[in-house]
């Protein structure tokens, strides 16, 4: 399937395509009520309760007014349907948001600024630098003379270096002005999600290239959610658009997200199902003999000798109508209503509020709260999520000296300032290769600033910070670098670019310099593809204890080296280089091997200290989650050896000895495989031992893993507390929730960029940081954080809190339902089993929307413990997580305590309103007395904290309740005419009503006071400690501080550091089964030292070799 | 809370959620804990408080001098005890007994005079929904008889007033009293609820069509006289919650001293031997808490009496079993840190 595009052709596209709409609308106004009713009803709950409503219309069954069923029926679907109606009224504005964005668009060949949703298929965009784009478009022109132009992929795939896109050649040298009207047709595939390929082919039409058909790749596209950068503009045609595009493709329907809790409501809800059927079918049963028995005798109920056909089903109907309140249909309402009033309390938060940028915190689903306090696997992106995405040069180490570690900056640093004014030989070598020793293109804006477009955002940051140290690279022209230093302008020519490959690890410049002829090699990269080339005789202890020391602190470490080379020497190997570059078979290997040939002897400058900044806290909250029982993987789609990096320095994993970092890798299935093994048996030896042992695994052998070793990885995943997955793509990510998902374990994902989507939209929870990576993540999300530490807020707090809420309410109102249904069942078996309802129509209407409902409401407000308690001391997060708070033992204890509270207020209810007292309303009002009395000191009784809406609400709702019920006692209409005034009147009332309340609490009271005492669970120790102020609040103390504060203590790590560090992670990548191909005898030392951190390029060739 | 270097420029604020100690959950709270004096003390309060309360009820529930004679056996005489059913059925038997009664200790009027109705389901469902509220109080509702099927209509078609299965059983057993051949006033008003007279019992509504169906249930009603002065229906329409309840029937004003032989004719009419009830007639006084039923009394000093034995209890495991509330040692994950779980 193809589709053609015509560019520039206003007409032909509009109606075959669909225009730039983006869409994530549920409804229309049209199909909103069909469509709302239709999902709601797919439900069970509501089917039953339709079903409930329906058979109370037939008089002859219903024990009560059918209006008691459905006035709370037509009220819960109303609060659902106006829910869903406000969450897509939401969901349409932040569309709208977008579709209404202008931008510049060629209409009958003038340039005109439209809205991106009336962008169609074949118009030429213009998009001007740090616009985002708005649609997939094919490039056209660039104010790049060579048509490149760089675009931010972040969104999309998250990584943050800048990419190059290139115009495709038809379109090469085509003036600005004709690009308005220029014409042709692209050939490219329908629609489809892969971000990676675009084969497509472009013709131009006369008077452009004439029947030239141009291939397009991918290099030729920008792709919707993408940012322009250090271009000044760019334009392009749209292929794709709206909903169609590869991003709106790959974004997926979103599938509703049920919790756990909701999960185990709707079990229990299913076993009081299954219980209410078995009470229903015994009493149909035993009403049915008693009928024939019993009933046929009393002759005053004139039982017709011969009834219908449907005789035998009367009596099982009533009592399943009778006992159909047993469901409480108010759950669904009231849990509505707490989760989001749950919701608001996270958008409230003010410490939740990203200050720098004044983002609160928002939750989009409204109705996930509780997950968020069950959560056991938290899988996080790296770049942006962990980190800040803002690289910055902060500290260097020349010839030994260390610069920036007082204040942490060395640009303010008095003595670097010195050095460089002194002109001292070694900092001044150190700037120039800083400054040029890149890939980074100056420009010249109007204003006379120099402007820099790096690829790479650490480059970025070196060039920057040489140029602040007066070093500044001015100009490129051809192979001629300028840079000015102080005031002298000072030139060199490019004779060779040593590009940086990420297996490499470094790159390397040879130039001459102008000023004196010599030829030079510059090099820059990682300490371990650097440090070992060091020329004989130089000490490297220095640069290795600097590399260690940044590392520690979590900056990302360059080192910098040179060397003179001699005019035969660079002639000699100039002719080996070009051979490489030109071979057709393993070209990268070859000039990877030549480069090695002239990488060496070097002189090691220095090193500079980059940091792309943890954000504040994160080692904090990694610490403390994990402390909570969570386990944490990381997916990026970055390095391993970056990964491994962050992972450290924000306490993901811990350093040998008390950490392990297991390998998996390999090029090969069966090298994936026999990995996998070799990790799975450590797992298993170790997970006995206190000690955090890791596996870092890369997006390739993952695939085999996923694919062909799902059991095992499985079991992996199930052994490890801790992972890293790098060079991930956004569907491996959400294969990696999957599987998590799978073992049955709460999962939450947290990312920041477009390519996190799948994954937080997978993740029983998703979390996106509204970053500098933009909102689409956020968007997708369930909640949108600002800043990473929140995430222990939202779980610690917020989760937790709304777990234990809703536990107590869910059970609560089986527990009223329960309460009052067991009395109706009582009352049934000395009214004849004829399924008499012992309360009036009124009384069961309120009693479920009103009177019981209003108290439990505020328990939202409940606090069992301080959030202080609780952030000092997250392992009581296991309570929620392990579910301790709802199952099916704590819910048989509250159907325990409803059958007894049914049994105390009927037994009373009968014995003190026998005889000349029993009058029906009297007696029904009784009853009813005391289950509202009872619930009151029951939710008194579970309340951890009271506030004054507590109050308001517990012991309003029972003045309420008299309120009321005089207010109807005072309509002689009602059935209850002076009932209640008559009652409050006898003084043998109260003296039931108190004896019931005394009766039912007593051992209630006594049963959870022993418990407390003497059976403390975890949360009432920490609450007795709280409240009495025991040693508990200094507890926090006893846990060291996660992460000493470094600034100070930088020398003194740097001494007691062990000094084993090249290469750095040796010993925790030493399981890899590379390592033991590493003595197979390559030629080049580089390769081995290489093979250990997976490359499976490399060792396949040296293999080969 | 705000963090100290939240510039007050309002550009910041505007995002910014508005701050309350509600929406941040800081509501000043009060956060009690059961400590054993709290738990302690509540229930030796219980048991101070409720065994005097139980003493209080349970002796004027003594005090209640109730006399209970059951008659329905007894107005049986020995040929008709082998059919009762066909005795209470025909109109041809004569159904008038008499029985006596001593007084055994002095009754101080007034007197309540209760019938008591054992086995009998005034609370069935098919009974107790037989009625027609509005019929019984608005005259311009006569015709509607809805829910009183099966005793809606006469075989004529025409609306019976008061319809419906209670009304239609009504009560029909008479009683009169003569103590020491001297005969004894029965005041038969105002045993009913006066908001049922005045409110649900209209004064403009008479009975029509009453017991003219083909089955005959109980009382007749006089056509002549309004529904809200026909007080034994009035009362009967309170319908019972229980299987077995009292009536009243009526009341002596006077005082009944000890040894006053009280004859008692009874019209014992309405049939309970269809269903095996019992019938009796009871003549009780009241105190405050009502007539005589020790229940709440007994359950008053059997809860206080738990209760402060829960508090002996509990104050005793306190003393030999000393445990210190909020002991962080109980947290395991001090214990051994590390491993959690």
């Amino acid at each position: 399937m193809k589709r053609y595009v015509y560019i520039n052709d206003d007409e032909s596209a509009h109606d075959l395509y669909c225009d730039n709409r983006i869409s994530n609308r549920k409804y229309t106004v049209l199909n909103f009520i069909p469509k709302n009713l239709w999902e709601q009803f797919s439900r069970f709950m509501n089917q039953y309760f339709l079903l409930i409503a329906c058979l109370q219309l037939w008089s002859l069954i219903t024990p009560v007014n059918p209006a008691s069923t459905w006035g709370p029926l037509i009220f819960i679907f109303a609060v659902s349907a106006t829910k869903e109606a406000w969450d897509d009224y939401h969901r349409y504005l932040s569309d709208k948001k977008a579709n209404e964005k202008e931008v510049w668009v060629v209409r009958n060949g003038i340039k005109k600024l439209i809205q991106a949703q009336d962008i169609h298929v074949g118009n030429i965009v213009w998009l001007r630098e740090n616009d985002e784009v708005p649609c997939d478009l094919v490039l056209i022109g660039s104010s790049d003379p060579q048509g490149l132009c760089y675009i931010e992929t972040a969104a999309m795939d998250g990584e943050t270096d800048l990419k190059t896109r290139v115009i495709p050649s038809a379109c090469m040298g085509i003036d600005v002005e004709l690009l308005h009207k220029i014409k042709g047709v692209i050939e490219c595939p329908t629609p489809n999600k892969d971000i990676r390929r675009f084969d497509a082919n472009m013709r131009l039409f006369p008077p452009f290239i004439d029947n030239d058909i141009c291939p397009l790749t991918i290099k030729n596209t920008v792709l919707q959610s993408c940012y322009l950068r250090n271009t000044e503009w760019a334009c392009g045609v749209a292929v794709y658009t709206g909903n169609e595009t590869k991003l709106g493709m790959s974004r997926g329907i979103p599938e509703p997200k049920l919790t756990a809790m909701d999960a185990m409501i709707d079990k229990l809800t299913g076993a009081i199902f299954v219980f209410q059927i078995v009470v229903v079918m015994v009493l149909g049963i035993a009403g049915n003999v008693w009928k024939d028995t019993e009933a046929k005798k009393q002759w005053y109920v004139l039982y017709p000798d011969k009834g219908p056909w449907y005789e035998l089903l009367i009596i099982p109907l009533r009592f399943e109508l009778l006992c159909s309140i047993m469901i409480p249909i108010s759950i669904k309402v009231s849990l509505d209503l707490v989760k989001g009033l749950y919701a608001k309390f996270i958008d409230w938060d003010h410490r939740m509020v990203d200050l720098e940028t004044s983002t609160p915190s928002n939750a989009t689903n409204t109705a996930i709260s509780e997950d968020l306090g069950q959560v056991e696997y938290i899988l996080t992106d790296k770049t942006g999520t962990l980190t800040e995405n803002k690289m910055i040069f902060r500290r260097c180490c020349i010839s030994g000296i260390f610069y920036g570690n007082e204040n942490g900056d060395a640009l303010k640093d008095v003595e670097l300032l010195h050095a460089v004014s002194s002109g001292s030989p070694d900092v001044v070598q150190f700037l120039t290769i800083m400054a040029i020793c890149n890939t980074v293109i100056p420009t010249q804006s109007k204003t006379g600033d120099i402007l820099y477009k790096a690829q790479s955002q650490d480059e970025d940051a070196l060039v920057q910070a040489a140029a602040h140290l007066h070093m500044v690279f001015f100009n490129k022209s051809g192979n001629i670098l300028e840079v000015k230093f102080n005031s002298s302008v000072l030139q060199y020519e490019v004779l060779e670019t040593l590009e940086f490959t990420s297996d490499r690890k470094r790159m390397s410049l040879v130039l001459r310099d102008c000023q004196n002829g010599k030829i030079l090699l510059l090099s820059k990269g990682a300490d371990e593809a650097i440090l070992p080339y060091a020329r004989t005789g130089q000490q490297t202890r220095n640069f290795v204890e600097a590399v260690e020391q940044y590392a520690h602190l979590g900056l990302r470490t360059l080192c910098l080296a040179w060397r003179e080379l001699r005019e035969d020497e660079y002639r000699e190997w100039s002719l080996m280089f070009r051979e490489a570059n030109s071979t057709l078979v393993d070209r990268e290997w070859r000039v990877a091997e030549v480069c090695q040939r002239i990488e060496h002897n070097l002189e090691v400058l220095g090193v500079t200290a980059i940091e792309d900044r943890l954000q504040d806290g994160v080692p904090e909250t990694i610490e403390t989650l994990r402390k909570a029982g969570i386990n944490f993987w990381m997916l990026t789609g970055d390095k391993q050896n970056t990964a491994i990096q962050i992972a450290l320095s924000c306490n993901f994993i811990s350093p040998e000895p008390k950490g392990q970092l297991l390998s998996i890798d390999g090029k090969t299935e069966d090298e994936v495989r026999r990995s996998l093994e070799r990790v799975l048996l450590t797992m298993r030896i170790t997970t006995s031992e206190p000690k955090d042992v890791a596996f870092v695994i890369d997006g390739w052998a993952l695939d085999f893993a996923l694919n062909h070793y799902r059991k095992a990885f499985t079991e992996l995943a199930i052994l490890s507390r801790t992972a890293i997955c790098c060079r991930v793509t956004p569907s491996q990510k959400a294969q990696l929730v999957q599987i998590l998902k799978s073992c049955d374990y709460r999962t939450l994902a947290i990312g920041d960029g477009g390519n996190d989507v799948r994954m937080i939209q997978q993740a029983d929870i998703g979390v996106g940081i509204s970053g500098r990576e933009g909102l689409q993540a956020a968007r997708a999300a369930d909640y949108s954080i600002g800043k990473f530490r929140f995430l222990k807020r939202l779980i610690l707090v917020h989760g937790r809190y709304s777990y234990n809420r809703t536990a107590f309410l869910s059970q609560y109102s089986f527990y009223k339902s329960l309460l009052i249904c067991f009395i109706q069942i009582f009352f049934s078996f000395i009214s004849g089993v004829s399924g008499t309802s012992l309360f009036n129509s009124v009384s069961l209407m309120a009693y479920n929307v009103f009177y019981t409902s209003v108290p439990v409401l505020v328990s939202v407000l409940d606090k069992d413990l301080s959030e202080e308690t609780v952030i000092q001391h997250p392992q009581i997060l296991f309570y929620c997580q392990a579910g301790r708070l709802l199952n099916p033992s704590t819910f048989a204890g509250w159907f325990g305590r409803s059958l007894f509270h049914a049994v105390v207020v009927f037994l009373i209810s009968i014995h003190a309103y026998a005889y000349d007292k029993s009058e029906m309303e009297e007696v029904s009002m009784v009853a009813l007395s005391g289950c509202i009395w009872l619930q009151a000191f029951v939710v008194a009784m579970e309340t951890n904290s009271f506030t004054i809406l507590q109050h308001l609400a517990i012991w309003g709702n029972l003045a309420g309740f008299y309120a009321i019920n005089w207010i109807f006692s005072a309509l002689p209409a009602s059935g209850m005419y002076t009932i209640m005034f008559r009652l409050c009147r006898q003084p043998s009332y109260w003296i039931s009503i108190f004896l019931m309340t005394a009766a039912g609490m007593s051992p209630i009271l006594a049963i959870k006071y022993f418990r407390y005492t003497y059976r403390p669970s975890k949360i009432n120790t920490l609450q007795q400690a709280e409240r009495l102020g025991g040693p508990i609040l200094s507890l926090g103390t006893i846990e060291p501080q996660p992460r000493p504060l470094i600034e100070k203590d930088v020398s003194t790590l740097s001494i007691t550091q062990p000094k084993n560090r090249n290469p750095v992670y040796e010993p925790l990548l030493s399981d890899s089964p590379n390592a033991t191909r590493r003595s197979s005898g390559t030629p080049f030392d580089f390769f081995q030292s290489q093979s250990r951190s997976s490359l499976p390029n490399y060792s396949r060739n040296c293999k080969d070799n | 809370m705000m963090e100290p270097h939240s510039a007050p420029t309002p550009k910041k604020y505007s995002k910014k959620p508005k701050y309350s100690k509600f929406s941040q959950q800081e509501l000043p709270a009060w956060k009690p804990i059961l400590t054993p004096g709290w738990v302690i003390s509540t229930f030796t309060v219980v048991g101070i408080v409720f065994i005097p309360v139980g003493l209080a009820s349970l002796f004027s529930s003594e005090s209640v001098e109730e006399a209970a004679i059951r008659y329905d056996d007894k107005c049986l005489n020995e040929i008709h005890a082998q059919n009762a059913v066909a005795f209470i059925k025909s109109d041809m038997t004569n159904k008038t007994c008499t029985t006596s009664w001593t007084v055994e200790r002095k009754m101080q009027g007034p007197i309540f005079i209760y019938y008591q109705l054992d086995n009998y389901y005034q609370n069935h469902r098919r009974y107790v929904k037989s009625r027609n509220d509005k019929q019984l109080v608005n005259p311009a509702s006569e015709g509607d008889t809805t829910n009183c099927y099966p005793q809606d209509k006469t075989n004529g078609s025409m609306p019976i007033v008061p319809c419906g299965l209670i009304a239609w059983s009504l009560f029909n057993d008479t009683y009169k009293f003569w103590v020491n051949t001297k005969s004894l006033t029965v005041n038969k008003k105002d045993i009913s609820w006066g908001s049922d007279r005045s409110h649900k019992f209209g004064s403009k509504v008479y009975p029509k069509n009453f017991q003219l169906g083909g089955l005959v249930g109980g009382a007749k009603l006089d056509e002549n006289i309004p529904l809200n002065q026909q007080e034994d229906l009035i009362v009967w329409m309170r319908t019972a919650a229980l299987p077995s309840f009292r009536k009243l029937y009526g009341k002596i004003e006077t005082n009944l001293e000890v040894n006053d032989s009280v004859e008692i004719v009874i019209e014992n009419n309405y049939n309970t031997y269809e269903f095996g009830g019992n019938k009796r007639l009871i003549l009780s006084t009241a105190t405050w808490i009502g007539g005589k039923n020790p229940f709440l009394g007994m359950a008053y000093l059997f809860v206080g009496g738990v209760s402060l034995l829960c508090a002996i209890v509990f104050i005793l495991l306190y003393v030999i079993k000393p445990r210190p509330l909020g002991d962080p040692s109980y947290l395991s994950w001090n214990k051994n840190p590390g491993i959690l779980k």
